[in-house]
């Protein structure tokens, strides 16, 4: 059907705040930021050119390998975590278990709620005088130490707990829907064959939800690029820069400390890390034909 | 979990308990009280008065339950300088909140419509583009934005704060009518078409209507989106607007002097009662709507 001109005329100006978007915020702003990150700027931007000086000054500093490093920690063992809670959480519903919605809307309602609240609720849990410490204590376990927020060398995995406590619910989501969506007759011929359950699981179902695999894992993972409120909220990058993370390293340089060319610097390598997971993933749903 | 799972018959809910299914339930039942510990810690810590959390245990029931701090938290707490309680964050939320929300489904709705039924040159590249766009982090943008924003003179307001949201959520509004749009059956748009209906006659008489259910999973979307966002608001939305979440964090991790946990928990509370109201109050909406943005991120 051919269209014509004042229809064409219509639609165009329906996608001009999307085509606005795009062009002056995405790639305008992404192209500035990596601008700025190649010149010498501190408080305002310039334009005095310095190749990859501020690459350089960014890996040599300590707060920024801090954060790398614990983003590393936090990533891995946040994307394992919640992975492997949410299948199991799945794979128990799914045994058509009584009280199916009331146990579902349990796991999930964390995910309703903010990394702020999330932060915050695990601090004072976590809190070595009052919180789970002093339970255990006054229990018995008169020795028993969970001290982790606290102390720089844990306090990284306080928030992996505070993380996969709030997604576990997501993951089990997508996890469901796929488990759903597995064939009835797949059960049935290998109650045939006379395979035990996890068989089934481990050599067949599995293998086939790689989407939904590859769904939550991106998902989690371009969470974990992202995490900013829940370090904020938390433990405010602490003991010391212990809990520091990417995100926060580009805010606090970019709005505290006046050092806009490594603040965008750190941006710009964000952006990279992003991109090399993102883009494998894009290409390989677009080859599977599900980008519809 | 595996030895639990092992025995069960694939299907129909089994008539008799079996030790694997005593197991099954064991850790359903154990997972849940993990799931469920942090809201009852914060409801019964709300409950108690300081001296009783000093002293007690953090998962005991409160001795003589106590709405001080709730009422505290909602009307004296301090955040930094002032000290009128959480309730200026709920409302400037929520002033943030309703247009943010009606203005992102708008734009969202009209973009993907335009993108999904009107054969337009580069339409698949644009969407294309903007998919790949949202998993990029918002500090890559923040700082030309805040440039920008300042230089058009709106600076940080509430303004400022709605067409922020507005364009960040536009990639998921986007997605999610293109695909419900594109799932119609096409003759219904042909057939307005013959009929001499033009471009926004069909999205607004014939397209908005139908797309119902799409409204209500993004409003859910998007209202727990951008209540429980914190860093666009902490930037952008500038002092006298600052959103809930902000003021929360204020009040617990900026308070001078003795730390009192029954208002924070309060507050906490406070802050989380709209989400966890949408998230309750519609049920497998939620999940549709994680199902239809989770294809982004």
């Amino acid at each position: 059907m051919r269209l014509s001109l004042t229809s064409r005329l219509s639609a165009i100006s329906a996608l001009l705040p999307a085509l606005l978007v795009m062009f002056v915020v995405y790639i305008g702003a992404t192209s500035w930021t990596v601008w700025i990150s190649l010149t010498n700027s501190r408080m305002l931007p310039n334009n005095n050119f310095i190749g990859l000086r501020q690459y350089e000054m960014l890996f040599n500093n300590d707060r920024w390998i801090t954060s790398v490093h614990n983003i590393v920690i936090y990533g891995v063992l946040f994307v394992s975590l919640a992975l492997l809670i949410g299948f199991l959480l799945a794979v128990a519903i799914d045994q058509r278990v009584r009280a199916e919605d009331t146990i579902r809307s349990i796991y999930l309602y964390p995910y309703s709620m903010s990394f702020v609240v999330t932060g915050l609720v695990w601090q004072w849990l976590l809190n070595p005088t009052l919180g789970i410490q002093h339970v255990l204590r006054s229990w018995g376990f008169e020795g028993a130490t969970f001290d982790w927020i606290v102390r720089p060398e844990t306090a990284i995995y306080c928030l992996v707990i505070a993380g996969v406590w709030q997604a576990s619910g997501l993951v089990m989501a997508i996890m469901l829907a796929g488990l759903r969506g597995v064939d009835e007759e797949i059960w049935k011929a290998a109650r045939v064959d006379g395979l035990p359950k996890w068989r089934v699981y481990v050599s067949i179902i599995i293998p086939m939800m790689d989407a939904s695999f590859a769904t939550a894992a991106v998902l989690l993972s371009t969470g974990v690029v992202r995490l900013y409120d829940l370090s904020v909220a938390m433990t405010n990058g602490g003991p010391g820069i212990a809990s520091e993370v990417p995100a926060k390293f580009v805010m606090d340089h970019l709005f505290e400390r006046a050092n806009i060319g490594l603040a965008t610097a750190a941006a710009t390598t964000m952006l990279i890390t992003v991109i090399a997971v993102v883009a494998p993933y894009l290409y390989w749903r677009a080859r599977k034909g599900e980008m519809r | 979990m595996t030895a639990v799972a092992q025995l069960l018959p694939a299907s129909r809910r089994p008539k008799r308990m079996t030790p694997a299914r005593w197991g099954l339930y064991a850790f359903i039942f154990i997972t849940a009280l993990y799931f469920l510990l942090p809201l009852y810690v914060m409801i019964v810590t709300s409950l108690k008065p300081m001296a009783e959390i000093r002293q007690g245990n953090l998962l005991a029931l409160p001795a003589a339950p106590s709405i001080d701090a709730w009422v505290k938290a909602w009307t004296s707490a301090c955040t930094g300088l002032t000290c009128q309680g959480i309730k200026i964050g709920f409302f400037n939320s929520l002033r943030i909140l309703v247009p943010s929300v009606g203005i992102s489904i708008l734009i969202g709705s009209l973009t993907g419509y335009a993108l999904s039924l009107w054969r337009l040159p580069g339409a698949n590249i644009l969407f294309g583009a903007m998919m790949v766009v949202a998993f990029i982090p918002y500090q890559v943008f923040i700082y030309p934005l805040v440039r920008v924003f300042s230089f058009t003179g709106l600076g940080q307001s509430l303004l400022t704060i709605v067409i922020i949201h507005t364009i960040f959520g536009l990639p998921t509004m986007t997605l999610l009518f293109r695909n419900y749009f594109a799932s119609l059956p096409v003759e219904l748009f042909k057939a307005a078409r013959v009929d001499g209906a033009g471009f926004y006659q069909i999205y607004a008489l014939i397209m908005m209507p139908m797309a119902t259910p799409m409204i209500v999973v993004a409003v859910i979307l998007q209202t727990t989106g951008i209540w429980n966002d914190f860093i666009l608001g902490l930037i952008f939305a500038g002092r006298d607007n600052l959103p809930m979440t902000v003021q929360l964090n204020n009040i617990v991790n900026s308070t001078q002097g003795e730390r009192a946990y029954n208002v924070d928990m309060a507050a906490t509370l406070l802050t989380a009662l709209l989400p966890l109201v949408v998230y309750f109050g519609s049920g497998r909406w939620f999940v549709r709507g994680i199902a239809a943005g989770a294809v982004k991120g």
